[in-house]
C-alpha cells in the first residue's frame, strides 16, 4: 500500500516538471504584475482653527533662530483647502515586510521638532537628534508601546530607539511646552505624509484588494476601500470636517 | 484516526482544565513578590477597594471620587507608567519598587505612607495594581540601574555638580536655588496633561522617591515617568552623577553635609561664582 502511493506521488512529480518545463521554454510563464499606485489629495470643509503664532521668548536661542514668528502646525492648510500633516497609508491588505534597517531620523531645531509628523514603520531604527545650542526632553506619550522621557542637551549624541507595536504616538518637550509633534508607527512600507498641497502617492503596489487609512491628529481617521489592478493608478480623495476648537 | 469514548472523555476533560485555570491565569500571574513574602492579586482586590479605589478609581485609571479634589493627580495604574522606579525609563518598575513607592507615599502629594498595612497586604496591592496595565502580560520589569559606591563629599565635588545643575539646565524646572520656580516650571505637565509642579528642594528631608543620597541619585538617572521629569542616564556618568547629587544636597534647607561644607567655602568664595540662570553658573 505505502509501496504503491509513493509510486503516484512521483508520477505526479515528473508530469508537474515536464509542464513546467515546456511552459518555461515556450515563454508562457506569466509576468510578474505590474507595481499599482493610489494617489490622491486630502482636502476639508468647514473652518479650521487659525495658526496661531508660538511665543519662545522663553528661549531666547530659539527667538533668535527665527526672524519671524513660527506658527503652530496642529492644523496646516494650503490653497483650495488643502491639509497638510495628513497621514494616508496601507492599513489592511498589504503583504507583512521586514522593517528598513536605515535610521529615520527626527530632529529638535530652533525648538519645533522636524518634521511635525514622522511616518516610519514598527521597529524601524529611529534617530533623534538635538541641533539646538540648549536641551531638550522629549517625552513620547506613548500608550500601547512603553511611555518615556530622556533628556538631551545640548551637543549630546542622537537618541537610537525603534517603536515595536503600529501606534500614533504624540511628542512633548516638558521644557518647551510649545513643542508639539507625532510618530506614526505603521506596519505597512506604503505610506505618505501630505504636504502643504495636501496631496498623497502610496506607489509600488502588488493587484489587491486594500484598505487606506488617512489619519489627521485633530481631525481623526477615515478609511477607503480601493481595489488597484495590475499596474493600475488609482486616484481617491479624502475630506476631512474642520472644527475651529 | 477514530475517536473513541474515553479518549472524548479526556480531551472534553483536558478542555474544561484549560477553561478553569485560563479563567484564573491572569490573575495568578498577577503575583507580586517582595523578599520572601508572595502577594496575590485577589486579595489586593479587596485591600484596594478598601484603601485605594478612592482616587485611584475602580478601574485604577486615577478617576476615583476624590481624584478632582486633589493636585497632582491620583496615578493611572492602565498606563504603567510610574514614577519611583530602579529601572531605566520605559520599562516597568520591580516589584519592590511598587511596594517601597507605597510604603514611603510621595512627599507633596496626597498619597500618604501605606506603612501601616502589614507587609502581606502592600504585596497583595503591588500584585493587583498589575492587573490594571497589559503591559505586565508581555513585559518583564526593566534591570535596576547599577548605582557605583558614592565618593567622599567634597568641595570640587559640589562645585562640579553645581555646573552640572547649570549645564544640563535643571534650573529651567527647578530654578537658580532649587525652589521649583524656573522659566519652565509653570508651563510643566504630566503624561495626561495635566500642571505638574517640579520638585522644589526647600520641601523638607523627603524627595520624591526616598530620603537618602542614592535615592536621589537614582531619581534622575531613571527619570520620574509620566511626570515632567525625564531620565539623564545616557547623559551623565556616574562618577559625575554623585557630583550632582553633593549639589543638590545644598539646596535643602535641612542640614546636610554636603551643606556645611558648602556654606564654609562660600564664606570666603562667593564673589567668585556666577550666578545660575541663562548665562551663569561658572566660576
Amino acid at each position: 500500500m505505502r509501496r504503491s502511493n509513493r509510486f503516484w506521488w512521483s508520477g505526479v512529480a515528473v508530469l508537474a516538471g515536464l509542464l513546467l518545463g515546456k511552459a518555461a521554454m515556450t515563454g508562457r510563464a506569466a509576468p510578474p504584475p505590474a507595481a499599482g499606485r493610489i494617489s490622491g489629495t486630502v482636502t476639508y470643509t468647514g473652518t479650521p482653527p487659525k495658526m496661531r503664532p508660538i511665543d519662545m521668548s522663553k528661549e531666547p536661542n530659539c527667538v533668535t533662530q527665527h526672524p519671524t514668528p513660527v506658527m503652530t502646525e496642529n492644523v496646516v492648510t494650503g490653497a483650495g483647502s488643502t491639509l497638510r500633516w495628513v497621514v494616508v497609508y496601507i492599513s489592511a491588505g498589504d503583504q507583512p515586510t521586514s522593517p528598513p534597517t536605515e535610521a529615520t531620523r527626527y530632529n529638535q531645531k530652533g525648538c519645533l521638532y522636524i518634521p511635525h509628523v514622522l511616518a516610519l514603520q514598527v521597529n524601524q531604527p529611529l534617530d533623534i537628534y538635538n541641533e539646538d545650542p540648549h536641551s531638550h526632553n522629549i517625552h513620547p506619550l506613548a500608550r500601547v508601546n512603553p511611555e518615556w522621557n530622556k533628556s538631551q542637551p545640548k551637543g549630546a549624541p542622537p537618541i537610537h530607539t525603534k517603536w515595536e507595536e503600529p501606534e500614533f504616538i504624540p511628542v512633548k518637550c516638558n521644557v518647551h511646552p510649545w513643542m508639539h509633534g507625532y510618530f506614526a508607527v505603521l506596519r505597512t512600507p506604503h505610506y505618505s505624509v501630505t504636504g502643504e498641497d495636501g496631496t498623497f502617492s502610496l506607489a509600488g503596489l502588488p493587484p489587491g484588494k486594500y484598505t487606506v487609512t488617512a489619519w489627521h491628529e485633530q481631525f481623526g481617521a477615515q478609511r477607503q476601500e480601493v481595489t488597484v489592478g495590475d499596474g493600475q493608478s488609482k486616484t481617491i480623495s479624502f475630506v476631512f470636517t474642520a472644527r475651529p476648537y | 484516526m477514530k475517536l473513541t469514548l474515553p479518549m472524548m472523555a479526556l480531551a472534553s476533560g483536558m478542555g474544561a482544565v484549560l477553561f478553569v485555570f485560563g479563567a484564573v491565569t491572569p490573575a495568578r500571574a498577577q503575583e507580586s513578590h517582595i523578599g520572601g513574602v508572595t502577594g496575590h492579586a485577589p486579595a489586593g482586590k479587596e485591600a484596594y477597594r478598601r484603601f485605594c479605589v478612592g482616587c485611584h478609581g475602580p478601574a485604577g485609571d486615577g478617576n476615583g471620587e476624590n481624584a478632582m479634589w486633589i493636585d497632582p493627580k491620583p496615578r493611572d495604574f492602565t498606563l504603567a507608567a510610574f514614577k519611583c522606579r530602579s529601572t531605566p525609563t520605559g520599562t516597568l518598575p520591580t516589584d519592590e519598587d511598587l511596594f517601597n513607592s507605597m510604603t514611603r507615599g510621595f512627599v507633596t502629594t496626597n498619597m500618604p505612607p501605606w506603612r501601616p498595612l502589614t507587609q502581606q497586604n502592600r504585596a497583595d496591592l503591588v500584585a493587583y495594581i498589575k492587573t490594571f496595565s497589559p503591559r505586565w502580560r508581555t513585559a518583564r520589569p526593566g534591570t535596576p540601574i547599577t548605582i557605583p559606591a558614592e565618593p567622599a563629599v567634597t568641595i570640587a565635588s559640589i562645585l562640579h555638580g553645581r555646573e552640572m545643575f547649570q549645564n544640563l539646565e535643571c534650573w529651567k524646572c527647578h530654578g537658580a536655588a532649587g525652589h521649583g520656580d524656573g522659566p519652565s516650571s509653570h508651563t510643566l505637565t504630566d503624561n495626561k496633561e495635566n500642571p505638574v509642579r517640579p520638585y522644589n528642594f526647600e520641601t523638607g528631608s523627603r524627595f520624591m522617591c526616598g530620603v537618602t543620597n542614592r535615592d536621589l541619585y537614582r531619581i534622575f538617572m531613571t527619570g520620574l515617568d509620566g511626570s515632567a521629569m525625564p531620565s539623564f542616564a545616557d547623559q551623565i556618568k556616574p562618577a559625575d552623577a554623585w557630583d550632582l547629587v553633593h549639589f543638590l544636597r545644598t539646596l535643602q534647607s535641612i542640614q546636610t553635609p554636603e551643606a556645611a561644607i558648602w556654606k564654609t567655602w562660600l564664606a570666603t568664595h562667593a564673589g567668585e561664582l556666577k550666578p545660575i540662570g541663562p548665562e551663569g553658573g561658572q566660576r
